[in-house]
């Protein structure tokens, strides 16, 4: 909300600088985001808001003055140009060649800005805002000493096409500055302080903050007229949306321009000057904070057929439609409040007039509107029919009933006089839902007991009835306080604690540090854990990363790109990678953009889209990421958030690098290795990993099981599912894993095996199996048969070939012998090489390799 | 015959000396010690001495042979040093080569923000709470003092789901209300993290998904003193001491009374530039007293219990302390972006 300064200044004393006047209503909470000096210098020091935004020019004062056009003469030398002769108070009149159509040859007596030789002015030739110093010079072979000013070169608004004319009260000699300078302020205004939409609201406040009085009479109106009743009824059915309607009506009245000083106003409050009784709603609804709407009342009659017309304000019916001034036809449904006569629809009740009642530059009698309507519904009604204004902001935030009289009354009264009216006595006002007085009782001990700090109750009372509650003294402790009719934001003693708290000012309240029970300390251990996992995969050198929550619908599609027909490989929530078909995800209802309208079910797919990007900049690729995923459930309306890991690897095991190493590509084993060493440094003993299939993967892929629980999976993807994501042909491992039963095992206490002070016998054993022997089940075998007594078993060496006949691998260990109490024997040891050689003999088809 | 050695001696110490390599000192000790070496002739000449001259001789043998051993050791150590030495030399390396490398993991910016947000509050006795991102309209507004059509709601964009009544949160502030209905009526001192979604068009100053991190605290006896003192507590422990900070009446429908707070521009000191739009502070986070109805709402009698909360982002002030010029870097996950985190 633009509050210019001088409009301000019409109801409160402005007593403290500007940015002074700034800095506290921004800590009172009317933020003031930008200060406009309009014409004037900034204040030097302070007033940050004011630098780097403002490209406007201050007006010298030395230079730039109210003149007075003396003659206009023809230019000897050009049609187009005239000479004037101005004065301006300061030397003898001096003399201008100009273009300005709006002053002709002949003419004198205008007021008007007059800019000697070396005032600096915005080049009015240019859009782009730069500054011209003005200089003596010819034009067309005459001196022109100064120039008369155009709005446009005094940065008032981009108009170039004559010269600005003042007042004919404007005061000659004086500097321009000090007549029609100003400085604006934006303010911020939050929903609580819709009363503040105003520059009457805003004075209230300054008033209280400052320690002034507001200036504000009852506004009054000459009216000469006829009564207005029986020029037009007025009718509420539905009033449950509008609670008072009041209506004045003024006859006669010149449609024209505004006078200077209105567009002036509304130009720097940001609206757009359109004629004097537009201009006056709009003025009067920026200096209330009353929405308003002029009807041409003629037409109103036409449409009565002649009759008085009868205004109802009722819901719209199912069907019904209206062309608004807009020019655009409107569907409206049955929950739009419309303001009707008995021909129909002529307005949507504070949101937009119709277009068939508009005033025109043709209209004589005005009815105006000043009414109240619900805030709830007319929001929704102006976002329904997307056109927010002033008006349905205002409405939409609520404006007290109480202001339909006084905005009316202020604004028929200017019509009468910018436009020549002749007012119809009275009002036509119906209001059938009168706005409830509040009342709230308030104690000194609530106000400490919330700002911890002790606050008087005289203080509290004087804080109060600055901002014009009234205040009683109902018990010795107890404060009744009547919230004034202009604020609806008021309803329990939390909203006065707030009102004292501000105007005292938030930077008096103390500073402690709690004087309360420390509530119970809980650990949350699945966060430690999975800070911990984080940690420990850092160590193993990945990248943590964050995704999108949201991914396409075609994501999971995506995955499932080497089956023949996709939608056959869709999962339920549950199944790790969880592969939901779209529509069973959780969607966006007003997605922003189709690559985010669906809410992950696995972290698969935007882990490679990660990658897919990143292998643009990098040939070797190790990233984590832990994150949620989005299982809808049955009968119940928020899904499921477990969070899940992903890895993924690709590229070479080592960094290139004048070192050489393999070159060879991460594949399965690395991915593996890494969820091992996870695995470990997490303390997980129970931890098996299973051959399995899935179409996302190719035939390298396993489930992991922790604990007896299906943990997920990890594998090398399938060439068609990475072709799917764009990813080039090499190796891509990819893992998914709930996190939760790795959380299982966290936090554990752990004990320490005693080192055994005997030693220890080493020795290595190859045995010949098939193919379709696992390592698992041979390190199962040997760790039966080798009891307690076989310490480490570690598998060295795998090969096939020759010798070894095809369909058969040999795998090489080291074994380790230890006992705790004795030093083991060689017969001993040969005793237990021989039992495990045998077991694994018997129970796999093996062969000892010699 | 005694002086036969002594020139003996000198001769094989002279030859010794000319032994610059373990061949040559092999051959020498060959030549003297070997089985038929100079040492066992002057040896054998013992057998064929007169009884008289025997032991004059006998001593002299035996010094010769004491002279050879000590300079053959004292020989053998000086080449066994100069080939160390040499060996050594041969291992020199350019100590300016890289080293092998080490594939390195770092942590996202973000993680490492919540980090530094986490730990400062544990010090304060502050818990971490969990709150889901799917939430019900109930819980993200009107519990929160918003009710349908609340004009306040025209704050956050929201994302709707195809499920009436459900939304992505726009703020952690829902969690609020969890955490009062589990713990009520325990004293409360928790914060809650978690990702937040508005519908915003993204750019470098907007995103459509962000972290927050909510704090509340709810006791018999918790006051705006409290508030300030552990927000500007927060602030300076996270920004450094001697920050300046302000708190600006504001509205929140969950907080009465309402704060912002700002804080003296950390890029410019105070002076005003860009970053805090020339007006010298940058707001960090909004707060208050949690309102009435919400205390209600999650089961504290207001005439009882009060408390406070705030809420702020987790991407702004790594942008702030980073100086990252671009949010939308955080969900990039561009390598080149991320491998910058030391």
């Amino acid at each position: 909300m633009k509050v210019p300064i001088s409009w301000l200044k019409e109801y409160v004393n402005i007593t403290v600088p500007i940015p002074a006047l700034a800095e506290r209503m921004t800590l009172a909470g009317l933020e003031v985001s930008g200060i406009d000096y309009i014409g004037v210098e900034p204040p030097t020091g302070a007033g940050q808001a004011a630098k780097g935004k403002s490209q406007r020019v201050p007006w010298d004062r030395e230079r730039i003055w109210v003149g007075q056009i003396l003659e206009v003469r023809p230019h000897p030398n050009a049609d187009r140009l005239t000479l004037a002769t101005v004065e301006f108070g300061h030397g003898a009149p001096l003399t201008v060649v100009t273009g300005a159509p709006n002053i002709r040859p002949g003419e004198k007596g205008q007021k008007v800005p007059f800019a000697q030789v070396g005032a600096k002015l915005i080049d009015g030739h240019y859009d782009d805002g730069r500054l011209l110093t003005l200089k003596a010079g010819k034009i067309r072979g005459v001196a022109s000493e100064g120039m008369v000013c155009s709005e446009k070169e005094l940065g008032l608004s981009d108009d170039h096409e004559g010269i600005l004319i003042l007042p004919d009260d404007a005061p000659v000699s004086v500097p321009l500055a000090d007549y029609l300078g100003d400085v604006v302020l934006e303010v911020e205004i939050t929903p609580n302080m819709a009363r503040c939409m105003s520059i009457i609201g805003i004075a209230r406040e300054v008033a209280a903050l400052t320690g002034q009085k507001l200036r504000l009479a009852e506004p009054a109106m000459q009216a000469a007229g006829a009564p207005i009743a029986g020029q037009v009824a007025i009718e509420i059915p539905d009033s449950d949306l509008c609670n008072r309607y009041s209506a004045t009506l003024i006859r006669g009245v010149t449609i024209g321009p505004s006078p200077f000083w209105l567009r002036h106003r509304l130009r720097l409050a940001g609206m757009r000057p359109i004629s004097n009784v537009v201009d006056v709603t709009n003025y009067v609804m920026w200096e209330w904070g009353q929405p308003l709407h002029a009807f041409d009342y003629d037409k109103l009659a036409e449409r009565a057929g002649g009759r008085a017309p009868i205004i109802i304000i009722r819901r719209a019916r199912a069907g019904e439609k209206m062309t608004t001034l807009d020019g655009v036809a409107r569907d409206l449904t049955t929950d739009m409040l419309l303001i009707t006569d008995t021909a129909g629809p002529i307005a949507v009740a504070g949101v937009m007039g119709g277009a068939e009642t508009e005033v025109t530059e043709q209209t004589r009698n005005i009815l105006l509107e000043s009414a109240n309507f619900h805030n709830i519904n007319n929001r929704r009604t102006s976002q329904a029919l997307r056109l927010p204004s002033e008006a349905s902001q205002r409405f939409g935030r609520g404006v007290p009933a109480g202001m339909t009289i006084p905005a009316a009354t202020r604004a028929t009264e200017l019509m009468r006089v910018l436009a020549s009216g002749v007012i119809a006595q009275g009002y036509a006002d119906a209001y059938p839902v009168p706005q409830e007085t509040s009342v709230v009782e308030i104690t000194p001990g609530q106000v400490e007991r919330i700002l911890g700090m002790k606050v008087s109750a005289e203080r509290i009372t004087a804080i109060l009835e600055s901002l014009e509650f009234r205040v009683e003294k109902v018990a010795p402790e107890v404060l009744r306080c009547t919230v004034p009719w202009q604020r609806l934001d008021v309803s329990i003693a939390a909203d006065l604690i707030e009102e004292v708290a501000r105007v005292i000012g938030y930077d008096q309240i103390p500073t402690t540090l709690f004087d309360d029970t420390l509530p119970p300390q809980r650990r949350n251990l699945d966060l430690e854990a999975e800070e911990r996992i984080r940690d420990i995969l850092i160590g193993c050198g990945l990248q943590d990363t964050i995704a999108y929550s949201l991914v396409g619908q075609d994501t999971n599609h995506r995955l499932l790109a080497a089956l023949n027909d996709p939608d056959s490989g869709y999962t339920a929530p549950g199944v790790i990678p969880c592969l939901l078909p779209p529509a069973a995800c959780i969607r966006l209802a007003n997605p922003l953009t189709p690559e985010h309208d669906t809410m992950r079910t696995s972290l698969a797919p935007s882990a490679l889209m990660i990658l897919r990007d990143n292998l643009r900049f990098r040939d070797r690729i190790a990233q984590f990421e832990i994150g949620r995923v989005y299982w809808p459930r049955e009968n119940q309306l928020l899904p499921d958030e477990p969070r899940h890991l992903c890895l993924v690897l690709t590229g070479p095991r080592e960094s290139l690098s004048w070192h050489g190493g393999s070159g060879e590509m991460t594949d399965f084993y690395d991915l593996k290795g890494i969820v091992e060493a996870l695995l470990s440094r997490l303390g997980i003993a129970d931890a098996r990993f299973a051959a399995t299939t899935h179409p996302a993967f190719g035939p390298r892929v396993a489930r992991l099981t922790i604990n007896g629980v299906d943990a997920g999976i990890l594998g090398e993807l399938h060439p068609q599912v990475r072709a799917a994501f764009d990813l080039p042909a090499q190796r891509v491992s990819l893992a998914e894993f709930a996190l939760a039963p790795f959380l299982a095992a966290f936090n554990r206490p752990q004990t320490v095996t005693p080192l055994s002070a005997f030693p220890a016998v080493r020795e290595d054993l190859a045995f010949i199996v098939d193919e379709g022997v696992t390592a698992e089940k041979v390190l199962a075998v040997m760790r039966a048969a080798g009891g307690d007594l076989l310490r480490a078993v570690e598998l060295f060496d795998l090969y096939r070939g020759a010798p070894i006949p095809a369909g058969r691998k040999s795998l090489a260990y080291r074994l380790t012998y230890q006992a705790d109490d004795r030093t083991l024997s060689a017969d001993a040891v040969e005793r237990l090489r021989n039992r495990i050689v045998k077991r694994v003999q018997q129970e796999l088809g093996a062969e000892l390799r010699g | 015959m005694t002086e036969d050695l002594h020139q003996l001696a000198a001769e094989a110490e002279a030859t010794l000396h000319a032994a610059k390599d373990s061949a040559a000192l092999e051959a020498w000790r060959v030549r003297y010690f070997g089985r038929k070496g100079v040492l066992s002739d002057v040896m054998a000449r013992l057998s064929t001495i007169s009884r008289e001259e025997r032991p004059a001789y006998g001593k002299a043998a035996n010094e010769f042979r004491q002279t050879l051993d000590a300079a053959f050791a004292a020989r053998q150590e000086v080449l066994r040093q100069a080939e160390l030495a040499e060996a050594l030399a041969a291992e020199g390396v350019d100590v300016t080569l890289p080293g092998r490398p080490v594939s390195l993991g770092r942590m996202h910016p973000s993680h490492r923000t919540l980090r530094e947000i986490y730990a400062i509050f544990a010090e304060m006795g502050f818990q971490v709470y969990d709150a889901p991102d799917v939430e019900t309209d109930e819980n993200n507004f009107q519990l929160l003092n918003m009710p349908p059509g609340h004009p306040a709601r025209d704050m956050w964009d929201t994302f709707y789901t195809t499920t009436p009544g459900v939304i992505l949160r726009t703020h952690t502030s829902p969690g609020q209300i969890r955490v009062m209905r589990q713990y009520c009526p325990e004293p409360i001192r928790v914060i809650l993290p978690g990702m937040c979604y508005r519908y915003e068009q993204v750019t470098a100053r907007s995103e459509m998904m962000f972290h927050q991190v909510e704090a509340l605290a709810v006791g018999h006896n918790i006051t705006m003193a409290d508030l300030k003192g552990v927000v500007i507590s927060f602030a300076r422990k996270m920004y450094g001491e001697g920050r300046k900070v302000r708190f600006r009446c504001s509205h929140f429908p969950f907080t009465e009374p309402s704060a912002e707070v700002d804080m003296d521009c950390i890029i410019c000191g105070g002076q005003g530039c860009r970053v805090c739009k020339y007006t010298g502070w940058l707001e960090i986070m909004g707060c208050g007293m949690v309102h009435p109805v919400v205390l209600r709402n999650g089961g504290y009698d207001p005439d009882v219990y009060s408390g406070f909360a705030f809420g702020m982002g987790v991407e702004r002030p790594a942008m702030l302390k980073y100086r990252i010029n671009d949010i939308r870097y955080f969900f990039a996950n561009d390598a080149r972006f991320l491998e910058q985190f030391v």
